[in-house]
């Protein structure tokens, strides 16, 4: 129906918001990488340059107090999620306002808040996690649906396996979205699944799924609305594969050998932010003022969160052993065992560590 | 020759595949992507896909088996991406790999070499730093080596393919650039020994200012850098590398301490429950009226390691950390 090969634009302010939240994840992507060949950020930087149509999709249909779980490759649904660029900027800058207070990077965000939970970076780490938040909600009776993005790599893991197996058994509100991108590093997908159709390899679970278009943000977003309703109504375990590319390496060490740039090349043709923009053009519903204003206002969001991130301040090294076990209220604050290095430190003050 | 740890990982690695065709490479991203930390880039081509073999991201699967190849005669060498995701083939190393000779009352070995990168240092939070190494080292039927130097990153591979059991081969992150001289003829090494990789010279300003500073792996170039230090301060060490952390030399780092009456143990895993504690409880069961002083601990603090700089390395041993240990061991603290 809504989808860009339609040619149809439903509703041009909901496409313009569409747009919008793309451009946002790619040009906070873009800043990363120009901020890590500065140096200001470290570690491994995953960036999802080409995919931003699954996530903006996805998290589009989902309420406030939903679930979500992420890989490493997860600043774009962190934002999208509601996390404020300034707060993941921060965390890479390893300062004290990050969304982990400069303990995770950029591989492990989480926020409470918007219950984004990672951030996580064992492939198919997330999979039992969501699993379990879906099982708790459905023991509580709650009406929420828990989403959980991974790589198509991860479906190779064990844990993919038997997650698609405990969500299928109890019938749990779980959402799994296979970002599909063709490549675990420099496994091919060929390469790695003896049968390559992820969709089929879900429904051999008896898990409602099927295969979407990646690069159309509109198709995503239908399969995603209708497969969360489903899934709130208690249809059980959903699965979409949606079937994207990453424009650029696997991370910034990566030197791509083991795919020819012409593909690559050939993926960009269905950019998913161009796509949008020039079905919305062509329908006439994207003047260039529109357009220029929509660019104006992402860059200065993206400008106003590295400020943020610039000014962080450290994370003082006298809290470095907070957050190992919870602050006990009993005992005015626990934190773990101290900050003074030597001698031992692993004597808890409080008794809590057990 | 000028090399790098990397390129004598490499080297080890070739040298194996050429002498034996039983040896081959398995593991994620090994062949076509030249290896996560590219040590084996160039090997696809050199000896083919059979040999050199991708895997898909399954480290239970590929790791048991590896396990089953080595059961059915082959040697085969599998690389865990790093030390954190072997957390996923656990079960394999440990209830299969471990354990098969002892269960099968002796019939079945499993002469399988499983290396992974360990260690911290370059900002990659929590789940890819930690150094687990000394929880292996826990379990009886496996034989784990960390090689410190160029030369042992060069050797330990051929000795540890010859060894009947599994061994697993840790390298430490932040050594695969180091780079310095290695023999041209440089092959095989003791994988049964300790290293003592400086010896104290007696030159102490005072009697008793001379220790015994114990490590493996990626700390050693720390140790070595705090032991000039040290010396430059009058205090005369002994630098011993450990090299494999099981089954554990203790003879050599015995002798070392009875010469010197004191020992600082250098670990960058946690200090609960590390092979710091094992070599610390052994000094105090077989050396204990040589000791002029408590032995002395620097381990990671308890913590999983976090991602910014000024707390990652405030969580890590260094070499001021070293440094005040030792002076403590000494007395010269103050
Ligand atoms: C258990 C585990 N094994 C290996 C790795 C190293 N690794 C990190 S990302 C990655 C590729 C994952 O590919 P995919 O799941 O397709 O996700 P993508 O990066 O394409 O988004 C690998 C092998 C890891 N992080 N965790």
């Amino acid at each position: 129906m809504s989808s860009l090969r339609n040619q149809g634009i439903p509703d041009a302010e909901h496409a313009l918001h569409l747009l919008r939240q793309m451009l946002r994840v790619r040009r906070l992507e873009e800043k990363c990488i120009e901020l890590y060949s500065a140096a200001k950020i470290r570690g491994f930087l995953h960036v999802y340059i080409g995919e931003e149509a699954v996530a903006a999709g996805v998290m589009e249909t989902l309420a406030p107090d939903d679930a979500v779980v992420a890989t490493y490759r997860e600043h774009g649904h962190a934002l999208l999620r509601g996390v404020s660029a300034g707060a993941i900027l921060a965390e890479m800058y390893g300062h004290a306002e990050g969304c982990c207070r400069g303990r995770g990077g950029s591989m492990h965000l989480f926020d409470a808040a918007t219950r984004f939970y990672g951030g996580n970076a064992i492939v198919a780490g997330g999979l039992p996690l969501a699993v379990g938040l879906a099982l708790a909600d459905r023991m509580a009776g709650r009406q929420r649906v828990t989403v959980c993005f991974f790589g198509e790599g991860a479906v190779a893991e064990g844990e993919f396996h038997e997650s698609m197996n405990l969500a299928a058994l109890w019938q749990l509100p779980v959402l799994f979205c296979c970002e599909n991108n063709l490549y675990a590093m420099g496994t091919a997908l060929g390469r790695s699944e003896s049968q390559p159709d992820i969709a089929l390899k879900a429904a051999g679970y008896e898990i409602s799924a099927w295969a979407v278009d990646g690069m159309d943000v509109l198709a995503v977003e239908e399969a995603a609305r209708r497969a969360v309703d489903a899934v709130r109504s208690g249809g059980g375990p959903h699965f979409l594969e949606l079937r994207t590319y990453r424009f650029r390496a696997h991370s910034m060490f990566d030197p791509e050998l083991y795919r020819e740039k012409s593909e690559v090349v050939r993926w960009m043709e269905r950019d998913p932010i161009s796509l949008l923009q020039g079905v919305m053009q062509a329908a006439g519903e994207l003047p260039a003022e529109e357009w220029d204003r929509l660019k104006a206002d992402v860059d200065s969001e993206i400008s106003t969160a590295v400020g943020f991130a610039e000014n962080g301040t450290p994370e003082p090294v006298s809290e470095l052993t907070r957050f190992v076990y919870s602050d006990r209220p009993d005992d005015g604050g626990y934190t773990g065992a101290g900050g003074t290095p030597e001698p031992d430190t692993t004597a808890g003050k409080g008794g809590a560590a057990g | 020759m000028k090399t790098t740890y990397r390129e004598a990982m490499r080297a080890g690695l070739r040298d194996a595949m050429q002498r034996d065709e039983r040896v081959f490479l398995m593991g994620e991203d090994v062949g076509r992507y030249g290896g996560s930390f590219a040590v084996s880039l160039g090997l696809l081509e050199e000896f083919g896909p059979e040999r050199i073999r991708d895997t898909p991201l399954s480290e239970s699967g590929f790791v048991g088996a590896g396990i089953g190849a080595a059961l059915g005669g082959m040697r085969p060498v599998v690389e865990i991406m790093t030390v954190n995701f072997s957390l996923l083939a656990l079960d394999q190393i440990i209830n299969n790999a471990a354990t098969l000779l002892h269960m099968s009352g002796g019939q079945f070995n499993v002469p399988i070499v499983i290396r992974m990168t360990t260690g911290a240092g370059r900002q990659l939070g929590a789940q890819h730093s930690h150094s687990l190494e000394g929880w292996y080292a826990h379990i009886p039927g496996l034989r784990i080596l960390a090689p410190a130097t160029l030369a042992d990153a060069r050797g330990m591979l051929w000795t540890a393919l010859q060894d009947p059991d599994p061994v697993l081969i840790f390298e430490h992150g932040s050594l695969y650039n180091m780079a310095g001289e290695l023999d041209d003829d440089a092959g095989a090494v003791d994988i049964d020994k300790a290293a003592v990789r400086r010896q104290a010279d007696g030159q102490g300003h005072r009697n008793g200012d001379t220790l015994t500073l114990i490590t493996y792996g990626g700390t050693l170039p720390m140790v070595l850098d705090a032991a000039d230090q040290l010396a430059g301060e009058g205090i005369d060490t002994d630098v011993i590398d450990l090299r494999t952390l099981r089954p554990l030399d203790a003879h050599t780092v015995l002798d070392s301490v009875a010469r010197t009456h004191r020992a600082v143990v250098v670990d960058e895993g946690w200090r609960s429950g590390s092979i710091s504690a094992e070599i610390s409880a052994r000094i105090c069961e077989q050396a204990f009226f040589d000791l002029d002083a408590p032995v002395e601990r620097v381990c990671s603090l308890e913590v999983p390691i976090p991602y910014a700089k000024h707390l990652e390395e405030a969580a890590l041993p260094s070499v001021e950390r070293v440094m005040a240990a030792a002076r403590r061991a000494v007395g010269a603290d103050g």
